[in-house]
């Protein structure tokens, strides 16, 4: 479902239809993380994924244009190019260890000693949030810098954008 | 090669073939659309898709979500991708709203959000730039 989903957004024109079936993708994607034990994971995705994306976007495309244009240039380059990205990447994973499986590289060194140690150093019953707030909490700190930074860069992106446009209308008055 | 490609091997590997399928999806409408909203919802895909190998790498087939449940025997599954992740889901909405940022200024600008347009309209600046600077020789 996740792959017919995405093929549609590539078929799809309408940059309406478009948002809606990414916020689509990012819900499926959020259901499948569930599936796969990640609940946190999931209820993030679902939350910043599926609503802050889909309304960031649609805000855009209200201030932007709706329908897009048909491409000019063949898509046959791009097709090629993506199909060979793709074909040396699945080659890579032939040496990866089964899904699912308990003695993969992954599972064997830093988790296991998060879960060990978690109960005797914080206590909290979720291991995610005793990991992320505490054992790795440069990374949120880091993660708090990036977003602010993020916001400076839109508030100075469209921050004039009212005030550039009432001046261009009463600019267009006296003329 | 051909030992290798039996019925377990390849239930085992879908899941990252799935993540490359999607991944590959975004990469194409990245590469391939010059709308730049649909850029960036291509973008956000091969996001997504990157989230989902790391989290399907971090299962363990039996195991439950990684809340302790109090018994010694439960099995987790890892959860230092679902922490990574989690950080990155937040940081790439973080992306995604500067990117939209931009091409409502980048519309403002050239009255488009089409690729080609505004290579066009940047041709022609360059052209006008070029014979205004010859006429002063």
């Amino acid at each position: 479902m996740l792959v017919i989903t995405a093929i549609s957004i590539v078929r799809v024109r309408k940059l309406f239809g478009v948002v809606m079936l990414s916020g689509v993708f990012s819900l499926l994607s959020a259901l499948l993380f569930v599936a796969l034990d990640a609940v946190d994971v999931a209820f993030t995705e679902a939350a910043v994924g599926a609503g802050i994306s889909t309304v960031l976007m649609l805000g855009t495309i209200a201030l932007t244009a709706r329908t897009e244009k048909k491409p000019s240039h063949s898509s046959l380059l791009p097709l090629i190019v993506v199909i060979i990205t793709g074909a040396v990447l699945v080659y890579g994973t032939l040496d990866m260890p089964n899904f699912g499986a308990a003695d993969a590289p992954v599972q064997l060194h830093v988790g296991p000693d998060y879960i060990e140690r978690t109960p005797r150093d914080i206590d909290v019953p979720n291991y995610v949030t005793a990991i992320l707030a505490s054992y790795r909490g440069y990374d949120t700190l880091g993660e708090t810098v990036v977003v602010f930074t993020a916001g400076i860069g839109v508030v100075l992106l469209l921050g004039s954008l009212g005030r550039r446009r009432r001046r261009n209308k009463t600019g267009a008055e006296d003329v | 090669m051909a030992a290798v490609l039996n019925w377990e091997f390849i239930v085992g590997h879908a899941n990252y073939w799935l993540g490359i399928i999607l991944m590959m999806t975004g990469l194409y409408v990245v590469v391939s659309r010059g709308n730049l909203v649909k850029k960036i919802v291509g973008l956000n895909m091969f996001q997504t898709s990157v989230f989902m190998l790391y989290i399907s790498m971090g299962k363990i087939s039996g195991g439950t979500a990684p809340i302790a449940t109090g018994n010694p025997e439960e099995v987790y599954s890892n959860p230092l991708p679902h922490v990574l992740i989690l950080t990155a889901i937040v940081v790439g909405v973080a992306t995604t709203a500067l990117g939209l940022a931009l091409i409502v200024r980048i519309r403002e600008e050239y009255e488009t959000i089409e690729e080609d347009n505004i290579l066009d309209i940047e041709n022609a600046m360059q052209r006008d730039e070029d014979r205004e600077a010859g006429s002063m020789i």
